[in-house]
């Protein structure tokens, strides 16, 4: 291990790191945000909503984020849409994000049984009460597994972030193999980084998860 | 005549070919207790749901105090909250303590103070016996103790009628008693509620039936066949469809 | 916005189902490693001993928690480095997406063994059965149940990995899209939208029916 290499660099993969991370971040809430508006449609069964969603989802589902990401970055110009590398991270790992999102939160509305919202509505509830109080609490507890199951899978995503040139972590271990033919010490500060990022995560997460398991019963 | 606080006018209930509940009409006065007999799948139950707004009518109307309770129309909520149900599965939110349950909808729907309200709370709950639960989580009360609570949930919105849908069928045989006696209690009236709570109950306990009713229907293939008060029904029916009805519950005894 | 006739050129779309033929090779093979050798990593972890249990279980984590292009990265860049055997890019595929394969499949084994309930094992013995039909004709058709719907989603999953490998110079179908995309830089300027799009809908052709093939068998177990 050549020491004074890591050194050197460890201030490239601290940068590129916290690059991941902020648009990461970003495409998490964003898919959050969609999941749970798509999750609502869903659960509403809003007319027309409903069929953009199942489509979306499916579409979202059934392809590899790097070729969503493709098609954001390179064939989308050609459409007159000029997305920066960052705002593609940020909208791919949103629109992939979004489906799994959605379905996770759908799971957990759908637990919350029809006595509970009969008995909310027999109370005199409107129907956002009722979603607030009595439906989102529970449901919560109830897909908060799925959920952060699937940010670490995200944050796991954003390692294809490197193929539209964002200067990811990916992006600057291939930088420093293909420069100096460090190998060894390029790989070996790559998965410390990714280490750093998502071990942490996936302890707070399934601490969190025990502990809403034992509130749940 | 007291003042009629429900008007069901020849309503018809249908889940697809199946007609449930056929032309019904029925009142309820002010400080009545009704109790709705009948074998399972008579529609008595679905009759309460109706006259709550959870089910759509297909013809009829149901007014209370002369507004419409309508499936569906958005100010539906505003007759909700004049009509209090407590159903028959625990329904307590599992994720609030007893006290959250039932102050939700007075502070949210109503608009009260939460001084007021918590108050209320727990002078109802002292008198269902459950004073010191105020802090529970439903996970933590047995069947009955849920369903006094249920009862609290839906007394404290200060209710123009409340309607229980079989609220013991669930619960172990030791724990229908203590709920049953809450019931009579509100029948019964307080101090400060001397004309007793207005009632729609349906229930397969006869004894309490005919201790708790001022008026007794017994529905049977989704329409009226007989109306009458307790001491009559139980002890002198008329029809034979009532009879046989009535005969089950006493060979089962 | 014009542009979509690149598709259609020569042998374009040839080629562009010879690249999807590529991938879907590499999964295929992938899928069917991961499957013996997971089914063995399923049954190591149903064994009483804790250590090969522990060990397992480590396995699995491990592979978990890293992106799968970080493997990819080891096993190409890296393993090349430390042991001078030039391994292309295609069999570090498929070693990776086997490596990776074998432990969610282990994973899905053990779990679908161990949510038979136990009293299927002791109402087959109390039968009279031998363990060997207990297995045959109780235990494994019931598990395989569990199984299948899994085993097909983990393959969409492995197919659209298997697009990270255009990132380690395979010539699948997304390295032959940017090679049509280049051919054509100044003839169809809008190549890149029509090319990526078409890949997009590929990839989305072959993944689709099997999630849903996957769903209705989900449904049908839950039955």
């Amino acid at each position: 291990m050549d020491w004074s290499f890591i050194q050197k660099f460890t201030p490239m993969y601290v940068e590129a790191a916290w690059l991941t991370l902020v648009i990461g971040t970003l495409g998490i809430v964003l898919s959050i945000a969609i999941g749970l508006i798509c999750a609502l449609v869903k659960y509403y069964k809003v007319p027309v909503a409903r069929q953009i969603v199942a489509v979306y989802i499916e579409l979202s589902r059934n392809t590899p984020l790097i070729v969503q990401l493709f098609f954001l970055y390179f064939g989308l110009p050609k459409a007159g849409i000029l997305l920066s590398s960052e705002a593609c991270g940020v909208i791919g790992l949103a629109f992939l994000g979004g489906s799994y999102m959605a379905e996770s939160f759908l799971s957990g509305l759908k637990s919350v049984n029809d006595v509970q919202l009969e008995s909310a509505e027999s109370l005199g509830l409107r129907r956002w009460q009722i979603m607030r109080y009595i439906v989102l609490p529970q449901a919560a507890s109830v897909s908060i597994p799925a959920l952060a199951a699937n940010v670490i899978f995200l944050l796991k995503e954003t390692s294809v972030f490197s193929a539209v040139s964002l200067a990811d972590l990916m992006y600057v271990a291939k930088d420093l193999i293909g420069m100096y033919y460090n190998t060894g010490e390029a790989l070996t500060m790559l998965v410390a980084a990714y280490l750093v990022i998502i071990l942490p995560i996936s302890i707070v997460f399934s601490i969190l998860e025990r502990r809403v398991r034992r509130a749940g019963n | 005549m007291a003042e009629h606080i429900i008007d069901i006018d020849h309503i018809t209930k249908r889940f697809g070919d199946n007609t449930i509940i056929n032309d019904l009409s029925l009142s309820v006065e002010q400080g009545e207790v009704l109790v709705l007999v009948g074998p399972s799948g008579c529609g008595k139950s679905t009759l309460l749901r109706c006259i709550n707004g959870l089910e759509p009518i297909q013809g009829g109307s149901i007014k209370l105090h002369g507004e419409p309770v309508e499936h569906g129309k958005p100010s539906l909520y505003k007759v909700r909250q004049k009509i209090g149900m407590v159903f028959q599965s625990y329904d307590l939110f599992p994720h609030m303590t007893v006290m959250k349950n039932i102050t939700l909808a007075p502070l949210k729907v109503q608009n009260r103070s939460k001084d007021e309200v918590t108050e209320k709370a727990m002078a109802l709950l002292k008198r269902v016996g459950l004073d010191g639960k105020a802090d529970s989580y439903p996970s933590e009360l047995s069947g009955g103790q849920k369903q006094r609570v249920a009862i609290v949930r839906s007394l404290i919105m200060n209710p123009d009628i409340m309607l229980l849908d079989e609220i013991t069928a669930a619960l172990d045989p030791e724990m229908v008693h203590e709920v049953l006696n809450v019931v009579l209690d509100l029948a019964k009236g307080s101090e400060t509620n001397s004309g007793g709570t207005t009632m729609m109950i349906v229930t397969h306990e006869m004894a309490f039936a005919e201790a708790v009713a001022d008026r007794v229907v017994f529905l049977d293939g989704g329409v009226i066949v007989e109306e009458d008060t307790p001491q009559e029904f139980f002890h002198h029916p008329k029809t034979e469809r009532a009879q046989r009805f009535l005969q089950t519950f006493t060979y089962s005894r | 916005m014009q542009g979509i006739e690149v598709l259609f050129m020569g042998n374009n779309m040839l080629r562009l189902l010879d690249g999807l033929w590529v991938t879907l090779r590499l999964s295929l093979i992938s899928i069917a490693l991961s499957l013996v050798i997971g089914v063995f990593v399923g049954a190591l972890m149903l064994v009483k001993n804790p250590v090969v249990k522990v060990m397992c279980r480590v396995y699995i984590e491990i592979v978990r928690i890293m992106p799968q292009l970080v493997w990819l990265f080891i096993i190409f860049f890296g393993i090349t480095k430390m042991t001078k055997i030039n391994l292309s890019g295609e069999t570090a595929a498929v070693i990776m997406l086997t490596i990776w394969g074998a432990s969610e499949v282990g994973d899905l084994v053990r779990s679908a063994f161990q949510s038979i309930p136990s009293h299927q094992f002791e109402s087959g013995l109390s039968l009279g059965l031998s363990r060997p039909q207990l297995y045959f004709y109780v235990i494994f058709p019931q598990a395989l149940r569990g199984l299948v719907p899994d085993i097909i989603n983990l393959s969409t999953r492995m197919i659209k990995t298997t697009a990270l490998v255009s990132l380690i110079g395979v010539t699948e179908v997304l390295k032959v899209g940017k090679q049509i995309i280049d051919a054509n830089r100044f003839e169809f300027p809008n190549a890149a939208l029509w090319v990526y799009a078409e890949i997009f809908l590929m990839y989305f052709i072959i993944c689709f029916p099997l999630s849903l093939l996957s769903r209705k068998l989900t449904k049908k177990r839950g039955e």
